[in-house]
Parts: structure tokens; C-alpha cells; sequence
């Protein structure tokens, strides 16, 4: 099973400078671990220790966002095109509110 | 040294964006050809947070953006957000955050009604590089002037950094 995925320049380090790899699973989550078998430390940048999707990623299948979908459980089927953008995000906040709100990502 | 190289009138309508989102913060980007350099085509976008001190580009909307980019072999060259009541300068979570290594991260403030405060910065792996900002007025023909001396073209604003 075939799905396209879209890589966004900061993560093309792990692809060998690819913009679009392919990768195959029933989920989001089985999608990604596949994807790290081939490029390694993918996944690390996309889902947290605590196995959720990291806040500051945004993932879409098709034309969806996958935090309305089911996040890491999204169902995926052949020819589905995932599309991964890293969050534009910031501002003048406090940094102890921004580092909860990071979690671990600082 | 890397500069931001951008024009009067986009600089201009991101003011007048930020402005108009005052006390909220503002954020959009200026689109332009692939490997250019070259910003050229203001895009200005909601801010998903509402918020006085945060900024998040709409989900859907930084999306269909992002597709149209692609469509017109365009990327973001300049990423810009207001604060509303502080320096133009990224916070710790914009320097965090920050995700696209080749973009010019631009700064607007709005603390002060009358004077007009943007800076320019590169924000890779979380660390923050300021950059001058040359703003250049096309609609003044460069070649209609000849005689000015280095760094005198009246068609030409620097901000240089401030050295922070």
C-alpha cells in the first residue's frame, strides 16, 4: 500500500533530501514507524515521548488536519497523500507559559 | 552579510496589517519565485490564537497557502508576526518554534503608534541571526538617478542591525 507523503524542508535531512517519500500502514501512527525504518529519526521529530503527536507539527491527510481525525489513529488507505508542515507559531509570550506548553521541545 | 531586500509597498501593507490587527498580534508571509530571495507577493493570514502575546497560522488555511505556493513554484521568503507590545524581536518560543530555515523571519512592533519598527532575522535550529532590511521604492526608476553617492539613493532605506 502506497501513500505519498510531503516533506517539509526542515525534515528533508532525513530523507536524504527528498520532498516526497513513500511509506505504507493502516494508521498514521504504523505510517511513521514505517517511514523511520527507512529514515531513521523521522518519527522522533513528529510524535512525542509520551507518544502523542508534537503541538508545533501540523500533519493533514488529504485535506484534513489530523488533529480532527483521530491524530496518530487516523485511518489511512492507498493513494492518500499526507502532507507534514511544521506549526508557524510564536509570539511575545512568557517563556515559562511557552516552555508548558512546549513540553519537552525545549 | 545576509540582507532582506523588500519592498516599500509590502512593507508598507504588513504595517498597515499589523496595525489594523493592534492589540492582537498579526502574521502572514510574502511569497516569492523559488530560490529567489525575492519577496513579492504579500499574503496576509489569520491569526489562529487571537492572543495579544501569541500567533499560530489557521491550520486550514497555512494549508491552502502552502498548496498555492507549490502551484506557483513560489515559497515563503519572508514569515512575519506583529508584538503589540513589545521590541521587534523573536521571543524564546518564536525562536523554538521556528521551522522553516530559509525563510526571513520578520518582525513588526506596534507599541508605538507613530514609529514604524520591523526587523529581519534568520532563526535556524533555534538560533537567531539578525539581518539588515534594505527597503527599496520600485516605484522610483533607479536609473533616472545617477550621481548620489554610495548609501545616499533616496529610493533606498537601510535598518541596520541594532547590535543586540
Amino acid at each position: 500500500m502506497a501513500i505519498e507523503v510531503r516533506i517539509p524542508t526542515i525534515l528533508r535531512s532525513y530523507t536524504g533530501g527528498a520532498k516526497v517519500v513513500e511509506g505504507g500502514g493502516d494508521t498514521l501512527s504504523e505510517l511513521l514507524s514505517d517511514l523511520d525504518s527507512r529514515h531513521s529519526g523521522l518519527r522522533g521529530r513528529l510524535v512525542t515521548e509520551e507518544g502523542g503527536l508534537h503541538r508545533f507539527v501540523n500533519v493533514y491527510v488529504n485535506d484534513e488536519d489530523v488533529r480532527f481525525l483521530g491524530a496518530l489513529d487516523t485511518k489511512l488507505s492507498d493513494g492518500d497523500t499526507v502532507t507534514i508542515l511544521p506549526a508557524v507559531a510564536g509570539g511575545a509570550f512568557g517563556f515559562a507559559a511557552a516552555a508548558a506548553m512546549l513540553g519537552n521541545r525545549l | 552579510m545576509v540582507v532582506l531586500t523588500i519592498d516599500r509597498a509590502i512593507v508598507d501593507a504588513i504595517i498597515a496589517h499589523a496595525r489594523r490587527d493592534h492589540p492582537d498580534e498579526a502574521c502572514g508571509i510574502v511569497a516569492g519565485p523559488v530560490g529567489s530571495d525575492k519577496p513579492s507577493r504579500h499574503v496576509p493570514m489569520q491569526n489562529a490564537a487571537r492572543s495579544m502575546t501569541f500567533y499560530e497560522f489557521d491550520s486550514m488555511e497555512y494549508l491552502k497557502v502552502w498548496r498555492e505556493l507549490d502551484d506557483r513554484d513560489e515559497e515563503a521568503v519572508v514569515i512575519y508576526h506583529s508584538h503589540t507590545a513589545t521590541e521587534a524581536y523573536p521571543s524564546r518560543s518564536d525562536a523554538s518554534i521556528a521551522g522553516w530555515p530559509d525563510a526571513h523571519y520578520l518582525l513588526v512592533s506596534t507599541r508605538d503608534p507613530a514609529a514604524e519598527e520591523i526587523r529581519s532575522f534568520r532563526i535556524v535550529d533555534g538560533a537567531v541571526t539578525e539581518e539588515p532590511v534594505r527597503v527599496v521604492d520600485a516605484t522610483v526608476d533607479p536609473h533616472a538617478v545617477q550621481t548620489y553617492m554610495f548609501g545616499q539613493s533616496p529610493a533606498t532605506v537601510d535598518y541596520e542591525c541594532s547590535g543586540r
